[in-house]
């Protein structure tokens, strides 16, 4: 069990050193549709993603909150089997603005300097998801439900 | 690429394609030594054939299935048979075949070979790792020389490999096999020297046998054994052995046979002879500049080098370390045969006998004096049986992965289990219970009367037949079961458990004797004429130590259920003393307590804690090893105490920390099986295959993650378990 109990420390640190994610959100039919976003996460309860306006998910979002984000640290080698870990966040997305924006802001900026000029730029929309649940999965098989940090 | 060398076409150069013990053979035949003739198969046959038939990665993901740390030695067994199996079924890829082929063909069209192990590094100077890998003896004919390269290549993932993984570095990225081909020599006497002696660096010594050397190596035949002066080479003492037996070659492999009047009476060795063999060691010595371990055999005078190897004072060390203990249970057949017939003949009847004798006492008229002295008799035959159980029983159920290597081997079924069923349907004592148990639920089942009467707790009087079972089950197995600190008695809980097994359809057992015959055809039909005899013997020792598995633990549990019993003796006697807390005290306590009525014990013993994952983790899945085919879905009962076993309804999920046999009558109300303990031999995995119910086990803190009600759902196929709806977080 011992992979398990340092479960939630191994899901922090990949949520440090990871930079994207897959996006699973919902259209307006309920038909899914997933896309990769940069994200940073200040904590296993919150997660920030940014899209300009003019996408499919900004789209999807608008009209339905709901989204899985997936997480992982797979190489593409043999060792993923035994060796990756795979996250999924369940929960709900909202567009931040105002003061909330500009903090959003700093705390993805300081994971993704690289990304200032894109996420300041007034077309592009930032998302806070708060996380309901975690499922982990470690060693191919095993999953564990992770409530996250308040 | 390289796929063979010529054991004297080998360069330093090649030291890690050919392995230690190929390097070393072909060293010492380029310096002139008597060494057989051989064929190295490189490492790079073996890294392509895992190439491309891509069962690397079905490799790691087998030894990768839980932390290396977490795996018990059974699931090592298990791990292995199923990477075995695999190299079985994966056939030589056309251009490795026909390369082999062409130059096995080319040098042992005729001859009969040995096939040894030879892996890089096994025999640096620092650490030897001897015997972790497989060598096969009298092999003959191309094809079956390719399969049996095929079987060392397997023998890479070894349960005993598996075990020292950590310290051979066992990675699939990088760990390799090579093999040597080796022409058998049939010596008529042989034996292994080592010219510093393990326990004198002084010495040096010989063990010889008559016959082929296999015998001495596993342990099959004694050997004379002489202990010589390392400078000198003079003989400071001899031991001769009893010399009844001896191996030779026959068919397709070797047997044991009787020895003759003449050879039995006589050492292997004449004074000659150990001077020649000891003379050879030290040359060899000398040459690789280190003390070594020399297998040697004389066939008409000559002396012949089969392998040597330095002597390492890094051999794995017993004490806190169990491993050495592990390895002794890989046993041969003849070693096996001779075990079944001292548990048959000796322990098990005796162990009977003191279990019957115990069960005579009348501890209610012993004082308390008398009661004391009891309970310490019966702590000290348990503590006795119990190390006799370690010693015996226990090697002996190595029986049944003996008989299912042979199955497999033959067949090459899909299911690397499939051998399992031929061992079902044997006279197991737990299910000779469950089926009285069944028979008095079955007439419960057919009478409202009977069942209220049960409830009301008075059932004698209205079936004959009921009340007659009902007698036999309590004068034959005593009390329903014991678990691990206590003993369920009483009539009301076997009322109870009758009461809820009527509530049920009746169990079915999965094993019918026509299906039994019919798959041991199937076997036997592989073999013939001597070999069909063994193989035979194998299959009736893999059964006997199968029942005997299930039924050593039953009269175990009588023997452990004796102390229990006194112990629930001195309980309320003790009760009754002022500010005396008795629940939960050991039998040391108790009996102490019974001889100083002052003595008080310190503290309760502390309930068994969950553990649990901590606060906002929840199990979703678990994967363990798959140990009953099918899938189950239901409520879990999970087993925190002996209690809780009474508890369980038809249709549950019986999930727990290890099943017992004094458990075993739980079983068949389970839809499913989720248990800690891994391992095909387990007795949880053995009675869930008997009654066909799908069982997982070698799941970590199943008993601790899973809670009483969760949903669960049991895969027997894959070994998953996953909690489908259990407490919100």
């Amino acid at each position: 069990m011992e992979d398990l109990i340092t479960l939630r420390n191994r899901l922090e640190e990949m949520l440090r050193t990871q930079r994207l994610a897959v996006l699973s959100t919902a259209g307006p039919g309920g038909e899914p549709y997933s896309s990769l976003v940069s994200f940073a996460a200040p904590g296993t309860g919150r997660l920030l993603f940014a899209t300009t306006r003019a996408t499919r998910k900004y789209e999807n979002l608008r009209a339905d909150g709901r989204v899985a984000l997936l997480v992982d640290n797979r190489r593409n080698e043999e060792a993923d089997f035994h060796e990756a870990l795979a996250a999924t966040a369940l929960g709900r997305a909202v567009e931040l603005s105002g003061e909330e924006r500009e903090r959003g802001i700093d705390a993805y900026t300081f994971k993704l300097p690289f990304l200032e000029e894109f996420v300041r730029a007034p077309s592009c929309a930032l998302f806070r998801v708060g996380v309901e649940k975690w499922i982990v999965v470690t060693r191919f098989q095993n999953v564990i439900e992770v409530v996250p940090d308040s | 690429m390289t796929l063979t060398l010529s054991i004297d076409r080998v360069e330093p150069r090649d030291r890690g394609r050919v392995g230690d013990k190929g390097y070393a053979l072909s060293r010492m035949a380029r310096r002139g030594l008597p060494v057989p003739g051989a064929l190295l198969v490189t490492v790079e046959a073996y890294r392509r054939y895992i190439d491309l038939t891509g069962i690397g990665e079905a490799i790691a993901l087998e030894i990768n299935r839980k932390i290396a740390d977490e795996m018990r030695w059974e699931e090592m067994w298990d791990a292995a048979l199923r990477i075995r199996t695999l190299f079985l079924r994966t056939p030589l890829p056309a251009d490795i075949h026909d390369g082999l082929a062409r130059d096995v063909e080319a040098r042992f069209r005729d001859v009969a070979v040995v096939v040894r192990s030879s892996a890089p590094g096994e025999d640096s100077a620092k650490a030897s790792f001897a015997g972790l890998h497989d060598s096969f003896v009298n092999v003959r004919g191309t094809e079956s020389i390719l399969d049996h390269i095929r079987l060392v290549w397997a023998s890479l993932w070894s349960d005993a490999a598996l075990l020292y993984r950590k310290e051979l570095a066992l990675d699939i990225a990088t760990s390799a096999m090579a093999v040597v081909v080796q022409e058998i020599v049939a010596g008529d006497r042989s034996g292994v020297a080592f010219t510093v002696s393990p326990d004198d660096p002084s010495r040096a010594v010989i063990e010889a046998v008559h016959g082929l050397n296999q015998g001495l190596v596993d342990g099959t035949v004694e050997p004379d054994r002489w202990i010589l002066d390392r400078r000198t080479g003079q003989v400071l003492s001899h031991r001769p052995a009893e010399r009844q037996k001896a191996l030779f070659a026959s068919g397709a492999g070797v047997e044991v046979r009787p020895l003759a009047p003449g050879p039995a009476g006589m050492p292997p060795l004449t004074p000659q002879d150990v001077d020649l063999v000891f003379r050879t060691a030290m040359e060899v010595e000398k040459f690789f500049g280190s003390p070594q371990d020399m297998e040697w055999t004389i066939r008409k005078g000559e002396l012949h080098i089969l392998q040597a190897r330095p002597v390492t004072a890094g051999e794995p060390a017993a004490g806190e370390d169990k491993r050495p203990w592990y390895l002794t249970l890989r046993r041969s057949f003849e070693n096996l045969k001779a075990l079944r017939q001292e548990v048959e003949g000796r322990w098990i009847p005796a162990m009977i006998a003191d279990a019957d004798a115990l069960s005579g006492i009348d501890l209610a008229a012993l004082s308390d004096e008398a009661l004391a002295a009891e309970i310490d008799r019966r702590r000290s035959l348990l503590g006795k049986w119990t190390d006799i159980y370690t010693e015996y029983f226990i090697p002996l159920a190595h029986g049944i992965r003996l008989f299912g290597q042979t199955y497999n081997d033959a067949l090459r079924p899909e299911d690397p289990y499939e051998f399992m069923d031929l061992l079902g349907g044997t006279e197991m004592i737990s299910l000779e219970r469950n089926r009285l148990l069944e028979r008095m639920a079955g007439r419960v089942r057919g009478s409202p009367r009977l069942a209220e009467a049960l409830r009301t707790g008075a059932p004698s009087g209205l079936d004959a037949a009921f009340d007659e079972d009902f007698e036999t089950f309590s004068r034959t197995f005593g009390d329903l079961g014991c678990g691990t600190d206590r003993c369920f008695t009483g009539q009301a809980a076997l009322a109870g458990l009758l009461l809820r097994m009527a509530e049920a359809p009746p169990a079915k057992e999965r094993f019918d004797p026509g299906t039994i015959d019919r798959r041991r055809d199937a076997f036997l039909s592989r073999f013939t004429g001597d070999e069909r005899k063994r193989a035979a013997e194998i299959l009736d020792l893999g059964r006997a130590s199968y029942r005997l598995r299930d039924n050593d633990n039953i009269h175990l549990g009588r023997i452990e259920g004796a102390l229990l019993a006194a112990v629930a003796e001195a309980m309320p006697r003790l009760a009754r003393r002022p500010g005396f807390a008795a629940a939960g005290i050991s039998a040391e306590q108790a009996a102490r307590a019974l001889r100083d009525p002052q003595w008080r014990p310190q503290e309760g013993v502390p309930g068994k804690k969950r553990e649990g994952l901590g606060s906002g983790l929840r199990a979703r899945q678990l994967r363990g090893q798959p140990a009953g085919p099918g899938v189950a879905r239901g409520p879990a009962r999970v087993i925190s105490n002996p209690e809780d076993l009474l508890e369980i309804r038809a249709g549950e999920i019986l999930v727990c920390d290890a099943i017992d046999p004094n458990m075993t009558f739980a079983v068949p109300l389970a839809a499913g099986i989720v248990e800690r303990r891994g391992g095909m031999l387990i007795h949880g995995a053995i009675i869930a295959r008997e009654y066909g119910i799908p069982c997982v086990t070698g799941i970590p803190g199943a008993a601790e993650l899973i809670r009483t009600g969760d949903c669960v759902s049991v895969d027997g196929w894959l070994g998953i378990v996953t909690i489908e709806a259990g407490p919100s977080l």
